[in-house]
C-alpha cells in the first residue's frame, strides 16, 4: 500500500515553512512527522493536512556539546502544537546563556534550517526550527 | 516454557581498553564458560550484542568471529542491536529460546570498545539511536536528551531546577561511592576522591588550590564540571567505556547438575517506543512501565519484592525516572528519595550496588550483560564491601535510544 505522505514529501513542504501532517477519519487525531498509520489508534484513513505550525515549548536543552557536525552552542526544544502532537526542533533567536525554565510555555512558529548531509545521513537533511 | 538459571557470568574490568572488541569478548566468555563447569564446545548458540562495531572497528557481523575466537567457528552466533540496551536484548532472547526447549544450553552478552571513536565522534554515533530523520537534523545528543528530561521533570513536578540538580548530584556520589567497592569498575574513587585528587595536583603544579566547601560546591563549579546539555554537566554523565560481559543460560535441570547456586531468570520484558517526540511527556516512560510490568507478571512479584535493581543511570536524572517507571517510588519522589538516602545499599532498595553506568562505566553492547553479572553476584553473596545483605530477588532496567528499546530482567536465587 503506498505510503501517503512521504518524507520526502514533508521536508518538500517544511522547506517551504509549511508543516504537512496527516488526520485521521477514524478519531480525529494528527499524526506529525508521518506514519503509515495514524499514530493515535492506528487507523488507515488518513488525509493530508496543512497545520498550523505553532505551539508552545514543553521542555528545550543547551547543546555545549555537539555531535560531529553541529556547531555548539545551540538549543534543541519539544513543542506542543496547538492540534495535539509533540515535535523537536532547534529553537532559534535566543541566547543561548539566556535560555532559562521560564522558556517553558512561551509559544513558538515553525520554520526551517537546511542541515547539510554528512557521510552517515542519506543526502541533505531538514531540521525544524521554532522562534518566539 | 521450562525453568532457565544463569550458570555462570564473567566480565572484563571496565575502562579504557587496547583490545579489540572480539578479545574483550573472549576474555568474558571464557570466564563465564569456565566458572559454569562447561567448555566451548558445550554452547550450542551465542546471542551478541554490539552497536557501534562497524564505526569503532569498521567490523559487521562480528558474532561469529567471536564464537571462532572461543573455538567453536560453526555454532549460530547472532548479533542483537537495541543500542543502549542490545546485552539484555540478546539475553532475553537467549534465554527465550532455552525456556522453550530449543536450545539446553547458550552462550549471552555483548562487547563494546566504544572509545576507538573520539568524542565528537562517538556523540554522532550514539545520535544514530534517536529518528535521524525526524530528530537528527535538530543535533540532538544523549546527554540533551535527558537534558530535556530534567527540564519536563523540574517542571512537571515543580521541583526548582538548584534543588532538582542537587539531588540529582546525589546520585553521582552515591554510585560513585559504590562504584569504588566495585574491582571491575572504571572509576574506583568517591566524588571525593576526585575533588582530593584535583586538590593534590594543583598544589604539586603551585596552581590556585580549589576551595570547594563540600561536594555540592563541586558539582557546581563549571570549571571542574563543565556544562554538556543544560542543566546536564559533566558528572551528571556516565562515561565512554570499552568493555565486555557474558553469561551463560541453562535449562533448569542442566543448571542444577552444573552448580550449586544457580540463578533463576524469574521474569524478563522488553518493550518499545517511537521517536522521542511522539512519547510526549516521557517522564513517564510507556515503553519502561509496559516492560516492566511484564517481567513483574511473569515472575509473579511486586516491585517492593526487589532487593537490588542495576538500573540505567546514564545520566542522573535517568535514574530517578527509572526508578519511578519501574514502580519503587511514586512519580516525583524518587529525586527525594535519593536524597533520603532511600537507594544506598542498606537502604529501601539498593539501586546501582555495582556503582552503575555512572561509574562502572557504559560499553552501550555489554551493559546489559554486565548488569546481570552484577545481580548474580549479589544473589550469590560475592560482592563483598557493596553486598545487599541477603538479597534474594533482584532486576536488571537497560535503556536503549531515546526509550526506543527497553529490557527488563528479574532473577532470584534458585537455591
Amino acid at each position: 500500500m503506498e505510503y501517503k505522505l512521504t518524507h520526502k514529501a514533508y521536508t518538500a513542504a517544511l522547506r517551504e515553512n509549511r508543516l504537512l501532517g496527516l488526520k485521521c477519519n477514524a478519531c480525529g487525531g494528527y499524526t506529525v512527522p508521518p506514519k503509515k498509520v495514524c499514530i493515535e489508534c492506528a487507523g488507515e484513513d488518513l488525509d493530508i493536512v496543512e497545520l498550523r505550525g505553532q505551539g508552545e515549548i514543553r521542555t528545550f536543552t543547551v547543546i555545549r556539546v555537539a555531535s560531529e557536525g553541529f556547531q555548539a552552542p545551540y538549543i534543541v526544544g519539544i513543542i506542543e502544537l496547538d492540534e495535539g502532537p509533540w515535535l523537536m526542533g532547534n529553537i532559534i533567536g535566543v541566547n543561548c546563556d539566556e535560555a532559562t525554565m521560564d522558556m517553558i510555555g512561551r509559544r513558538v512558529k515553525l520554520g526551517h534550517a537546511v542541515i547539510p548531509g554528512d557521510k552517515f545521513s542519506a543526502g541533505e537533511r531538514v531540521a525544524t526550527t521554532f522562534s518566539l | 516454557m521450562r525453568e532457565v538459571a544463569v550458570v555462570g557470568v564473567g566480565m572484563t574490568r571496565f575502562g579504557v581498553s587496547e583490545n579489540t572488541n572480539v578479545e574483550m569478548f573472549s576474555e568474558a566468555a571464557m570466564e563465564a564458560i569456565n566458572e559454569s563447569n562447561l567448555e566451548p564446545k558445550d554452547i550450542e548458540a551465542l546471542f551478541f550484542g554490539n552497536v557501534f562495531g562497524s564505526h569503532e572497528e569498521g567490523q559487521a557481523n562480528m558474532a561469529p568471529f567471536a564464537v571462532a575466537d572461543i573455538g567453536v567457528p560453526n555454532i549460530p552466533a547472532t548479533r542483537f542491536e537495541g543500542a543502549c540496551a542490545s546485552g539484555s536484548v540478546a539475553v532475553r532472547d537467549a534465554f527465550i529460546w532455552v525456556a522453550s526447549g530449543y536450545y539446553d544450553i547458550v552462550l549471552a552478552g555483548g562487547t563494546e570498545r566504544v572509545l576507538a571513536m573520539d568524542t565528537p565522534a562517538a556523540t554522532r554515533a550514539f545520535a544514530m539511536c534517536s529518528n535521524s530523520y525526524y530528530e537528527g537534523p535538530a543535533g540532538i545528543t544523549f546527554p540533551g536528551v535527558f537534558a530535556m528530561l530534567a527540564h519536563l521533570y523540574s517542571h512537571k513536578y515543580a521541583i526548582p531546577l538548584p534543588k532538582l540538580k542537587e539531588q540529582m548530584a546525589m546520585v553521582a556520589i552515591k554510585n560513585h561511592h559504590n562504584g569504588k567497592l566495585n574491582p571491575k569498575a572504571h572509576f574506583q574513587a568517591t566524588i571525593r576522591d576526585l575533588m582530593e585528587a584535583r586538590i593534590a595536583r594543583a598544589t604539586q603544579r603551585g596552581q590556585p588550590v580549589p576551595t570547594w566547601a563540600d561536594e555540592m560546591e563541586f558539582f557546581r563549579d563549571i570549571k571542574v564540571n563543565p556544562m554538556i546539555a543544560d542543566p546536564l554537566q559533566l558528572y551528571d554523565c556516565c562515561p565512554f567505556t570499552d568493555g565486555a560481559a557474558a553469561l551463560v543460560l541453562a535449562s533448569i535441570d542442566k543448571a542444577r547438575a552444573l552448580t550449586d547456586k544457580p540463578v533463576l531468570v524469574a521474569g524478563v520484558g522488553q518493550c518499545s517506543a517511537g521517536s522521542l517526540a511522539d512519547q510526549k511527556d516521557y517522564t513517564q516512560m510507556k515503553s519502561r512501565i509496559l516492560s516492566a510490568k511484564q517481567a513483574y507478571t511473569q515472575a509473579g512479584i511486586e516491585p517492593p519484592d526487589v532487593d537490588l535493581c542495576e538500573l540505567h543511570d546514564c545520566f542522573t536524572i535517568a535514574e530517578i525516572v527509572a526508578m519511578e517507571c519501574l514502580g519503587f517510588f511514586e512519580f516525583g519522589q524518587g529525586s527525594r528519595a535519593v536524597a533520603r538516602g532511600e537507594t544506598e545499599i542498606g537502604g529501601k532498595i539498593a539501586i546501582n550496588p555495582s556503582g552503575g553506568l555512572k561509574a562502572v562505566g557504559h560499553p552501550i553492547g555489554a551493559t546489559g550483560a554486565r548488569q546481570i553479572y552484577e545481580v548474580v553476584k549479589q544473589l550469590r553473596g560475592e560482592c563483598g564491601e557493596r553486598q545487599v545483605a541477603g538479597a534474594t530477588i533482584g532486576m536488571t532496567d537497560t535503556l536503549g535510544g531515546d526509550a526506543g528499546t527497553i529490557c527488563n530482567i528479574i532473577l532470584r536465587r534458585g537455591w
